[in-house]
This record gives structure tokens, sequence and C-alpha cells, in this order.
């Protein structure tokens, strides 16, 4: 075995032999390498131009995501943003989680979407497969996330103002706890804003709904049954109001007239 | 809404065959039939009484009555000489529409103004239809200031209970004189009379199309003829007549009075930011009466109610009152009922603020002013038990010194305008 082994060996470098004193090796060598070396200098000449209009690309993407930033600060600031959000009740969460004012924490997101947007375009330039797929749904979840950051923040506001409005026209109708009433109101609203917000970026859907759907039905049992139990004291008292004020006309209050 | 579409086509065609007028009443409606027929009536007789030479026209505006109100004004018409208890010279019209819209004292105004001008009157006046105590010469007292003394604006002094519009006597006439620079009693009348110059002027205002074309309108009329330069004056015109119905809506009467009045503040910066002293007003008659006669209104209500509220809206009140006022207005609240009492001052600074806070629209300015109906509360509470046992002199003179102190604080209010507070 071993000297078959020895014996095909020999034969195979006695038929190189052969064929390199038929061939000039050196040259053969030479053009290989060369052509190899003109692949890569091709190769980086392709894309060195890509690199460059890449970098580019994310030096202009970060100038006007700055501009972008520079200008959106000013626009929120004409617009007392910063009030809205106070309104919402949005500053004081961020306040709490030690987080910049909404229209700074607005402007640098605003921002670094931006940038990363033109980032993201300059990788494409380059033309690595399986990154396009990537780059083009970040593109496609920007505007699901804009609408539902928009949603959230609205619905902020509209929790604050409806809670607010609730429990004013509590107290002016002298109704019992009217705090109660109105967080009840501002929690609800927060509840279903959330829900849409995350149905909009398509973040367990299914989940939210199904939470959402025990949160107000346990909210409304829970309300059922305290009006239930707790409320036929206030009914009684009201009817014995009533029933009392028909009864002595002579006691009578006299209406005040503000006007 | 615009002028033209104001006045419907079929009450175009009535008004033309009205012709020109000399005097226009307006009676707004809406579901008066209980007291304006008599109301209605009387208005005819002091027109016939006191104006048998000149043109007369009552318009009703209503804002869809479900009952008679509508016939009972048209009812006031008389033809020429048919009469057989007045002695009429001309035909006396009595006209009626119904504006679109929920029942507004202000878009009736807004008809009374456009139908004026259509029929080229040179006086308006404007009768409340729940003034049961009316009398044939509430006309003469309202009319001939304008007619014959050439004053643009004339608006009423009644004979009130003492404690009849507490919320014009402790904040729209003190802030409005001090704002203002004029001592009207009731600047948000019921009833008054305008000429024709002044109503041509208001119903050229860019205000019809907002809340204040529709609640609170004549408070603003009353503004405009101040700060527009127009003759006032005011007229005893004799008791205030109260009707007996559902508990009056407070926050409705603070829309209607101290919206108007803080949205005018905004519109007349640099007329109020250079009046200094406020000046008295020619008045035709007594400038004010009070009757004395016992009433029942419910103080403790009122306390707790001011209590609960203050309670319960420190949130709110803490985006509307600064510190120091909000505090005192907590320890206030926090004092048994016997010991608890508002000082002129306090009330003064909270009003402003409120005001202040409207301006800069810290929250819905709904809301501000949604606020303020328990801080009123207990103002009411306070001048009840204060007044319990005052003579209308007394009264009188604790008026007119919460009127100096909105006056000389005044400076406090620019402050806050201006931010420096």
């Amino acid at each position: 075995m071993h000297a078959i082994l020895i014996g095909g060996l020999i034969h195979v470098v006695n038929r190189f032999t052969a064929w390199a004193a038929s061939v000039p090796m050196r040259e053969l060598i030479v053009n290989e390498l060369t052509e190899a070396m003109q692949e890569i200098a091709r190769s980086v000449a392709r894309f060195l131009p890509r690199l460059l209009v890449m970098l580019i690309i994310v030096v202009v993407g970060w100038l006007i995501a700055y501009g972008m930033r520079v200008l959106l600060r000013s626009i929120l600031r004409l617009v007392r943003f910063d009030r809205l959000s106070e309104h919402a009740g949005a500053s004081e969460l961020l306040k709490k989680a030690a987080l910049p004012t909404s229209t700074e924490l607005l402007s640098r997101f605003v921002f670094w979407v931006a940038w990363l947007g033109f980032i993201l375009v300059g990788i494409s330039v380059l033309g690595i497969v399986g990154v396009q797929e990537h780059i083009s749904s970040f593109f496609g979840f920007l505007p699901r996330l804009f609408a539902a950051m928009f949603l959230f923040f609205f619905g902020l506001l509209a929790a604050s103002f409806f809670s607010r409005a609730v429990l004013l026209a509590a107290v002016n109708a002298d109704l019992p706890s009217p705090r109660l009433i109105s967080s009840t109101v501002r929690v609800l609203i927060i509840i279903l804003v959330a829900s849409m917000a995350f149905e909009e970026l398509g973040l367990a859907e299914h989940t939210v709904l199904v939470a959402f759907a025990i949160v107000f039905g346990s909210l409304m049992l829970g309300l059922a049954l305290a009006f239930g139990l707790g409320g036929r004291e206030l009914a009684r008292r009201f009817l014995e109001r009533r029933f009392a004020h028909e009864k002595s006309e002579e006691q009578r209050e006299d209406e005040l007239s503000p006007l | 809404m615009s002028e033209e579409s104001i006045l419907t086509d079929d009450f175009l065609r009535e008004l033309i065959n009205v012709g020109e007028v000399d005097i226009l009443v307006g009676v707004p409606t809406y579901n008066d039939a209980r007291t304006v027929g008599p109301v209605v009536q009387t208005v005819r007789n002091g027109l016939l009484k006191y104006f048998p030479r000149q043109r007369a026209v009552i318009v009703n505006a209503d804002a869809g009555s479900r009952d008679d109100s509508t016939e009972l004004v048209r009812a006031a018409s008389i033809s020429d000489l048919q009469h057989p208890n007045v002695n009429a010279l001309r035909t006396l019209h009595s006209v009626s529409t119904r504006y679109p819209g929920d029942p507004s004292t202000g878009t009736a105004l807004h008809t009374f103004l456009a139908a004026a001008e259509l029929l080229r009157a040179t006086t308006v006046a404007v009768v409340s239809p729940e003034s049961t105590s009316i009398e044939p010469e509430w006309m003469e007292r309202l009319l001939r200031p304008i007619t014959r003394e050439s004053f643009d604006l004339v608006t009423p002094t009644y004979r009130r209970h003492k404690y009849d519009g507490l919320l014009i006597r402790n904040l729209v006439y003190p802030m409005t004189r001090a704002f203002y620079g004029r001592r009207l009693r009731e600047p948000f009348p019921s009833e008054f009379a305008i000429s024709g110059q002044l109503a041509s002027h208001f119903l050229g205002q860019d205000i019809w199309t907002h809340d204040v074309g529709r609640l609170g309108t004549e408070l603003d009329l009353s503004i405009t003829a101040i700060t527009g330069g127009f003759r006032v004056a005011q007229s005893f015109l004799g008791d205030k007549g109260r009707v007996d119905h559902a508990p009056a809506d407070l926050v409705l009467a603070l829309r209607q009075t101290v919206g108007v009045l803080f949205w005018s503040l905004e519109q007349n910066f640099a007329w109020w930011s250079k009046e200094n002293q406020s000046q008295p007003v020619p008045t035709i008659g007594s400038e004010y009466d009070v009757t004395l006669e016992p009433m029942r209104p419910n103080r403790k209500r009122l306390y707790q109610m001011f209590k609960h509220g203050v309670a319960e809206l420190e949130p709110v009140l803490k985006s509307i009152l600064s510190a120091p006022t909000l505090s005192e207005l907590q320890r206030l609240a926090a004092l048994p009922e016997q010991e608890f009492c508002f000082s002129n001052q306090l009330w003064v600074r909270i009003v402003y603020e409120f005001a202040a806070s409207y301006h800069k629209e810290v929250i819905s300015r709904d809301h501000i002013i949604q606020a303020l109906a328990p801080l009123y509360r207990g103002l009411a509470y306070c001048f009840l038990v204060e007044n319990r046992d005052a003579s209308a002199e007394a009264l009188e003179s604790k008026t007119e010194a919460l009127c100096q102190t909105f006056e000389q604080s005044k400076p406090y209010l620019l402050e806050l305008w201006n931010g420096r507070k």
C-alpha cells in the first residue's frame, strides 16, 4: 500500500515538472497575481466612491438633522409646546423620569430619527446584500411610530382636558367624590389611547385589546356594584330632600340670583 | 352669523311692510308665555303714552318657544286710531321672528340691531320678557335720554333686594368701574336703550361669530359704548321683579359676565392700562335703592360648596392662583363656619389672578371661569352673613369700599398681565 502511494506521488511530480517545463511558470504566477490585484483594485475603486458618498450622506444628514432640530425647537417654543404638554400632564411625567422638557425631547427625537434615516440611506448606497430589506422596513415603520406618538400625546391632552372638565362640573353640581370621577375618566381615556397607540404600532394587538376589555369591563362592573350598594343612601337622601322640599312650602329656601 | 343671514326672508318682508321707524323695542323670548304678554302690553302702552308721534315697532326674536310667546307679542299690534283706550297717532307694529340655534340674548340683540338698521330706527330699546314689574314709565325713562338729551346708551338702575345680583355687586360692577372708569351700576343690563348711531357701530363689531356675540353681549355693548366714546347715562326704572323659576345657573351667569369682562380686558388693554380714576355717570333718578324684606337663602350650603370646591379643585386652582393666594384661601376654607370671612383684598387678588390666568390661558379659559364658581359662593356666604342686618346705606358704603379696593389694586393686575409676577 505504502509503495503504491509513493509511486503515485512520484508520477504526479514528474507530470507537473514536465508541464512547468513546457509553460514559463514565473510568467503564469505573475499574471495570476496581477489579475487578482487588478480585481481588488477594481473592487476598491468601485467601493471607494460609494463609501465616500455614504460619508457625505451621513455628514450632510447630520447637518440637516441638526438644522431640523434647531428649527423644530424654535417652532415648538414659539407655539408654547411646553405649556401644551403641561396641560396634557406629559411634562409632569417627564419631570418624574428626570427627562428634559417636551420641546427638547421631541427635538432630539426628530434629530436622531432624521440622522438615523440618513445613515441608513448611506448604508444602502454601499449595496450590501440583505441590508436593503431592513432599511425599507425601518422607513415603513416610521409613519406608524409617528402616528402612535401623535395619538398618545393628544390622548394625554384629551384625558387631561376632559378629566378637568368633569372635575369642575362635578364640583359645581355638588356631586360626591368629584376627584374619583375625574380620575376615572382620565384613566379610561389613557387606557383607550394607549391601546390605540399599540395597535397602530402593531405591538401585541390582541393582548392590548383583551387587557383593555378586561380593565374596562371590571371598572364598569365595579362602578355598577358601587352605585348599587353605596348609592342606596344617596338615593334615600335625595328622595328625602325632594319629599321634604315639596311637603313644606313655607320652609322653602329663597334662591339667590347672581345677576 | 352675518347680518344678511340673521334676518330671514319672511322676516325681511314683514319689516319692509313696517317701513321706517323712529323707535324699535326688542323683546327676546324663549318659552316666556307666562310673563311676556303683560310685558309687551306695558311696552305698547308706554310707547303710545309717551311717544305718540313717533313711529315705533316692537320686534320679538324668539329662540323656538314651544308655548304662545310669539303669538302674545304679535297680539300687541294696533292699527291707526282703532284702539279705544289709547291716543295712537300712528300704527304700532309688533313683529316676530325665530332665530336659529340655542336661546341666546346676544343673537336676539343681533336681530334687533340688524332690523333697526334696516328700518333706520334712531332709538333702540331692549326689554326682558321676565320683567314683571315693568311700568309704562320705563319706556320714557329709557328712551327719553336718547331722544331728547342725545345720550347713546341708557342702562337701568333698579330697586332690588339687597341679596339680589350679588355677582354684579361684588364683581361685575366694581371691576367694570375700575377698568373702564365709568360707574355704571348695571353694566350687564336686561333692559337698556341705545341710539341708532351706537346700534350701527355695535352691529359692525366683529363679535357675532364669537362666544361674546351669543353670551353676555349686553356687557360687551356697555364696554363698547364706554371705550368708543359714546355718551352713557343710567336711569332709575323702579322695582326689579323676581321671577320664580328654577335656580339660576351660576356657571352660565359667570360665563355671561366674568367671561366677557375678562375677554374684554384683552381687547381693550390700551384703554384700561391708562384709565385711572372712575367717573360718575349722569343718572336720571336714584342711583341705587335696595329693599330689605327678609329672605331665607341657604347660607350653609353656600359655605359647604365653597369648602368642598377649594379642597377638590386644588390642582386646578394651583395652576390659576399664586401660591400665597392659594394658601390663604385654603387657610380660610379650614376655618369653622362662624369665623370664615373674605377680606376685600383677598377677593380682589383672587379675581385679578383669575383674569391674568385667563389672559395667559394657563388652562382652558372656560375651565378658569368655572373654577371661580366655588370661590364666588364663599364670597356670597360672607356677604349674607356680614349684611344680615345691614341698612341700605351700610350696604352701599361696603360696596364703595370694595370698588375702591378694585381700583387701587389695578397695578397688581398690570404686573400679572405683563408677566412680572
